[in-house]
C-alpha cells in the first residue's frame, strides 16, 4: 500500500492503495467514479478511457503510482451538466443503445477533436477504432463527432 | 442503498400500491433523485403523488410518472414502452419522467428482455393502462365541473370543456381521478390520432449515458460490500479436483476462499438454467484490482467429467441432455458434422415426394454452409450483486429474464418467491446471453456463504470462455430444377453442436412442390444459449446466399425469383402455411428494390446483394454495396427494408436496425470462438475480433414499411439476413461464392491461395 494525492477533476484526493492499481478500478472502487468502464482490462476496447493532461488514455493500463502529479479528466469531470459540446451531440444524435461504451467513445472523441478540430470520415474511424461499440453504434458517433467538431 | 438513482424497490412500491389498492396516496416521495427525462432535471421535491395504476403515477404538480416494465438492455424499451403509455393517456411527453419498474409480476406481464417481444407483448395492455388513466381524469372533471362526461376533452395533459371554456391540469385532477372506480373497457385511441407513438423521441436515459451516471449493474454498490469473482476449468470438459488457497489468502484485502456447487446432483433444469460448470473456487475480498490479483495465486487441480445426462425443462416440455466427457476442438467438431451429415437424420417437415422430385430432376445444385459458435461478448461483463440471508435475498443485477431467475434462486436457495428481491439495472448489452443466469445463482451462494453483500464480477476473459455460445452449425441445401430450370423440389438438411437450426416451416416452405426439411445434432460439452435472433441468424446466413446462387443458376434476378416464390406460397401453399405472410414478405423486398435503386442501369456497376428474412414476427430485407480495397471488402452502402408493423419510435427503431446491420456485418466477417482441447482460443478483445469503427459501412439507409399493423418487435429480425446480403455482394466483388464463416477467414485462405 502506499499514499497518493490524486488530482482528478479538479479536486485533489488522497487515498492509500496498492501501487499496482490502475487507474480503473482506482476511480471505479476507491473513489465511486463509475461513468469510466471496464470491459477487457487489456487496452482493446477503450471502455475505460480517461484523460491525462487532456488527451485520451485507457485507464486500465495506468497504474496509480505513475499519475503522480499529472490531471485526470473522466466522465464526471468532462462538464457540470452534460453541456460539453460532444455530449450535447450525443444526444442531439441520440447516439446510445446500451449506453455502456458511450463515456469512453465521448472521452476519446474530446481528445480527437482537441488534436484535431476539423477530422475527415478517415481521421475519426482511425482515431475511434480502439473504441468497440457492441451495439454498433459507429454511424451515429461519427455524425455526432462531425457535429460537435465546428464547436 | 447507495447509486439506486433510477430504480424503486418492489418493497417501497408494494407499500404505496396496498396503501391505495388502487386508489390515492399522499405524500409518497417517489422522485428522490430521479432524472431520467429532461423535465425532471431541477426537480428536487415532490409533492403529493397519485398511483392510477403499475404504469402511471401523476403528482399533484402535473409530473406524469411512467414505469418502464421490462428490462432494458439497449433495445430501448425504457422510452418506447412509456411512450404508449403516454400516448392513450394523452400526456405532454415534456411532462414524463420515467422509470425503471419493480420486478413484480404482480402489477406486470412478460417483464422479459428477448425474442423481440417486449412492445408486441405490452401494446395492448401498455395502451389500456394508458387509456384508462384518461378516462378516470375525464370521469373526475365531468364530476367536478358538473358536465356530462363526453364533453370533456383532452390534449397534451390538459382537460377541456369548450363550452364554459375551462380548462385543468391532469396534476390539478390527479387526487379526485385516482379516486374513481377503475373503467372497464375504455376505448383506445385511432391509430391515426397518435402524436407520441410514430414520433421520435429522444432516449430518456440519455442525458445520464452522456455525463456517466451509474446506471449499470456493475456500477451497483451498496456499503460493505465485497467482491466475488469465480476460478473454474480453463477447458470445457474440466472440473474441480482440490484447490490450495494458502497463498491467496496471505495477500492485501482477501477475505475468504471457498467453493460453491451451483445445482446439487440431480437438479432439473428449468429452460435458462444453464451454466457451464458447476463447481466454482470462490475468492472474496476487498476490491476489484485485490481479488483480481489473488486469484492468480490460486493452486487449483482440475480433472475430466464424465459423460452424465441432465434433465432439462423447455417451455413446453423436458428432455434429457447428454453432456459427453472430452477435450473438444473446432477442428474435430467440423469433421463430425461433416460425417454426421452423411448420415440419416430427424426428418421435420415433408411436402410432395421430394425423392422422385431429385431423381427425376435435369439439374440438382448442393451447397453446404457452416458458422462457428460465436461469444456474445456484452461490453459490460456478467456481474450481479447479491445480499442473501437466512429469511430473505435482494439482487440487483443486468439480466433479461427475472422471472426465470427469480424461481430458480428460490428453489435453489429454498426460499418462497416473497423473499426474493431482484432489481434490474440496465444492461451494458445482452444479446441473449443475460437470460442465463447462472451468474445470479452463484453471487446468491457467495452472499449465503461469505455472509456478506457481494458482487460478482467476470472479468472479460470469465466472460468470453464461461461458455453458452451460438452453437456451431453446418446446413446442406439442394434444389431440384427441370429441363426448364424450374424449380421443382427443395431440400434442406441442417445440424450442429449441440443443436441443429432448422426452422422447417419457414420461407421457402409453401412455396414448393417438392419439400424436405431434416436436423441432427451432434453433443457437445460446451453450452450454448440465445444469441440475437437464435437460429435465424444461421438459417438466413445459408438459406438466403443459397437462393441467391439458385436464381443465378435459373437465370433469374434474385429479388425476382424470392418474389414469384412468394406469389406461390400465397396464390397456392403447399402443405401447411401458417408461418410468414407472403404479402408482408415481399413487401420488404419491393421497398428495398425501390430505395436501392435495384437494377437501374447507374448501379449496374456496383457490387452489390441482397437478402431478406422473417423471423421473430417482422419482415427485414436488406441490399449492401461493398468495393474492395486492399483485398479487404469495404462496405459502402446498406438499404434495409422492415416490416414490424406500427414503429414507436422512428429514430430509435433506425437506430437499432442501423446497429444489427453492422452487427451483423461483424459477425459475419469476423465473429469466431474456436477451441481446441476444450479451451477457448480467444479470451479478450486482442484475440477475438469484434468490428470496429472503420469496418462499420459508410451509410446505413433504413426504411420501415407503413402500415397499421400491431407492433411485432424489432431487435432481431433486422440481424440474420445481413450475413448473406455480404455474402452475396461479396460474390459480386470477388467471383467466389462464401460458404463458410467468418468470411474474413474465407478470403484470408483464397488470398493464400
Ligand atoms: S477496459 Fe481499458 S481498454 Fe478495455
Ligand atoms: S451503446 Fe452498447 S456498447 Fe456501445
Amino acid at each position: 500500500m502506499a499514499k497518493f494525492n490524486l488530482k482528478i477533476n479538479g479536486e485533489t484526493h488522497r487515498l492509500d492503495v496498492d501501487p499496482t492499481t490502475p487507474m480503473l478500478w482506482v476511480l471505479r472502487d476507491h473513489l465511486n467514479l463509475q461513468g469510466t468502464k471496464y470491459g477487457c482490462g487489456v487496452a482493446a476496447c477503450g471502455a475505460c478511457t480517461v484523460h491525462l493532461n487532456g488527451y485520451a488514455v485507457r485507464s486500465c493500463q495506468l497504474p496509480v503510482s505513475t499519475v503522480k502529479d499529472q490531471e485526470i479528466t473522466t466522465i464526471e469531470g468532462l462538464s457540470a451538466n452534460g453541456d460539453h459540446p460532444v455530449q450535447q451531440a450525443w444526444l442531439e444524435h441520440d447516439v446510445a443503445q446500451c449506453g455502456y461504451c458511450q463515456a469512453g467513445q465521448i472521452m476519446n472523441a474530446v481528445s480527437l477533436l482537441k488534436l484535431n478540430p476539423n477530422p475527415t470520415d478517415e481521421d475519426i474511424e482511425s482515431a475511434m477504432s480502439g473504441n468497440i461499440c457492441r451495439c454498433a453504434t459507429y454511424l451515429r458517433i461519427k455524425a455526432a463527432i462531425k457535429t460537435a467538431a465546428p464547436k | 442503498m447507495k447509486n439506486d438513482t433510477t430504480t424503486q424497490s418492489r418493497r417501497t412500491f408494494l407499500k404505496a400500491t396496498a396503501l391505495t389498492g388502487g386508489g390515492m396516496i399522499l405524500g409518497i416521495h417517489w422522485l428522490s433523485g430521479a432524472t431520467t427525462t429532461p423535465a425532471a432535471s431541477g426537480l428536487d421535491l415532490v409533492k403529493d403523488t397519485y398511483v392510477f395504476n403499475g404504469h402511471i403515477k401523476i403528482t399533484s404538480d402535473n409530473i406524469i410518472q411512467i414505469m418502464s416494465q421490462n428490462p432494458e438492455f439497449g433495445q430501448n424499451v425504457k422510452t418506447s414502452l412509456p411512450m404508449i403509455v403516454a400516448e392513450e393517456l394523452d400526456a405532454d411527453w415534456k411532462n414524463v419522467i420515467v422509470e425503471q419498474a419493480p420486478f413484480d409480476l404482480k402489477l406486470y406481464t412478460r417483464q422479459f428482455a428477448g425474442g423481440s417481444q417486449s412492445v408486441k407483448t405490452t401494446w395492448k395492455a401498455l395502451r389500456t393502462a394508458g387509456a384508462t388513466a384518461r378516462q378516470m381524469l375525464r370521469e373526475a372533471t365531468a364530476q367536478f365541473w358538473n358536465v356530462p362526461l363526453e364533453e370533456v376533452t383532452t390534449k397534451a395533459g390538459v382537460l377541456y370543456h369548450s363550452k364554459s371554456e375551462k380548462s385543468v391540469t391532469y396534476g390539478e385532477m390527479a387526487a379526485k381521478a385516482a379516486e374513481i372506480p377503475v373503467p372497464k373497457d375504455v376505448k383506445l385511441k385511432e391509430i391515426k390520432d397518435f402524436n407520441i407513438v410514430r414520433s421520435p423521441r429522444k432516449n430518456v436515459e440519455g442525458i445520464n449515458i452522456v455525463t456517466g451516471k451509474p446506471l449499470f449493474g456493475l456500477d451497483y454498490r451498496q456499503k460493505d460490500m465485497l467482491i466475488a469473482m469465480v476460478e473454474r476449468p480453463p477447458a470445457f470438459g474440466l472440473k474441480l479436483k482440490s484447490y490450495d488457497a494458502k497463498a491467496v489468502l496471505k495477500m492485501p484485502g482477501i477475505k475468504k476462499v471457498f467453493t460453491i456447487q451451483v445445482f446439487p446432483e440431480k437438479y432439473e433444469r428449468q429452460i435458462f438454467d444453464t451454466r457451464t460448470f458447476n463447481e466454482l473456487v470462490v475468492v472474496v475480498g476487498k476490491t476489484t484490482w485485490e481479488v483480481m490479483n489473488a486469484r492468480k495465486k490460486l493452486k487449483v487441480e482440475w480433472q475430466p467429467i464424465t459423460t452424465s445426462i441432465e434433465c432439462v425443462h423447455t417451455f413446453s416440455s423436458e428432455r434429457d441432455e447428454t453432456i459427453p466427457a472430452g477435450l473438444e476442438s473446432t477442428d474435430n467438431h467440423y469433421l463430425k458434422m461433416v460425417e454426421r451429415s452423411a448420415q440419416p437424420a430427424t426428418e421435420l417437415r415433408k411436402d410432395g415426394d421430394p425423392e422422385t422430385a431429385f431423381k427425376n430432376a435435369a439439374q440438382i445444385i448442393e451447397r453446404t454452409y457452416t458458422a462457428p459458435f460465436l461469444a456474445h461478448n456484452m461490453m459490460e461483463p456478467i456481474n450481479c450483486f447479491a445480499l442473501v440471508t437466512d429469511t430473505e435475498a435482494f439482487f440487483a443485477a443486468p439480466l433479461q429474464a427475472p422471472e426465470y431467475a427469480e424461481k430458480t434462486l428460490a428453489t435453489r436457495l429454498g426460499l418462497p418467491l416473497e423473499k426474493i428481491e431482484i432489481q434490474m439495472t440496465r444492461m451494458g448489452g445482452g444479446f441473449g446471453r443475460r437470460a442465463y443466469a447462472h451468474y445470479m445463482v452463484e453471487a446468491a451462494l457467495i452472499s449465503q456463504q461469505a455472509k456478506a453483500p457481494i458482487k460478482l464480477i467476470y472479468t472479460r476473459e470469465d466472460d468470453m470462455t464461461y461458455g453458452i455460445y451460438r452453437p456451431s452449425y453446418t446446413a446442406t441445401y439442394r434444389a431440384a430444377l427441370d429441363a426448364d430450370k424450374n424449380l421443382i423440389a427443395f431440400h434442406v438438411k441442417g445440424g450442429g453442436v449441440p443443436e441443429h437450426p432448422i426452422a422447417a416451416d419457414r420461407f421457402p416452405a409453401s412455396a414448393v412442390d417438392h419439400y424436405l426439411a431434416e436436423g441432427w445434432e451432434i453433443p457437445s460439452n460446451i453450452t450454448i444459449g440465445a444469441f440475437r435472433a437464435p437460429r435465424s441468424n444461421f438459417n438466413a446466413a445459408a438459406e438466403q446466399s443459397f437462393l441467391d446462387e439458385l436464381a443465378a443458376a435459373m437465370g433469374k434476378d434474385p429479388i425476382e425469383f424470392r418474389l414469384q416464390l412468394l406469389q406461390r406460397a400465397k396464390d397456392n401453399p403447399v402443405g401447411k402455411h401458417d408461418n410468414y405472410d407472403p404479402d408482408r414478405y415481399a413487401g420488404v423486398l419491393k421497398l428495398v428494390r425501390e430505395k436501392s435503386g435495384w437494377g437501374k442501369p447507374e448501379n449496374a456497376q456496383k457490387s452489390r446483394g441482397v437478402a431478406a428474412y422473417f423471423c421473430h414476427n417482422s419482415y427485414a430485407a436488406h441490399v449492401i454495396d461493398l468495393t474492395m480495397k486492399d483485398g479487404e471488402p469495404v462496405v459502402e452502402n446498406v438499404y434495409s427494408a422492415i416490416d414490424c408493423g406500427i414503429v414507436i419510435n422512428l429514430d430509435a427503431a433506425t437506430n437499432m436496425v442501423e446497429g444489427a446491420v453492422i452487427d451483423g456485418i461483424g459477425n459475419a466477417m469476423y465473429g469466431a470462438l474456436t477451441l481446441k482441447d476444450g479451451i477457448p482460443q480467444q479470451n479478450n478483445f486482442n484475440q477475438y475480433r469484434m468490428i470496429r469503427h472503420h469496418e462499420a459501412p459508410k451509410k446505413v439507409d433504413v426504411h420501415f414499411v407503413q402500415n397499421d399493423i400491431d407492433p411485432t418487435g424489432l431487435g432481431e429480425p433486422p440481424f440474420p439476413p445481413v450475413f448473406a446480403a455480404l455474402a452475396n455482394a461479396l460474390y459480386k466483388a470477388t467471383g467466389k461464392r462464401f460458404y463458410t464463416q467468418p468470411f474474413s477467414a474465407e478470403l484470408e485462405r483464397r488470398q493464400g491461395d
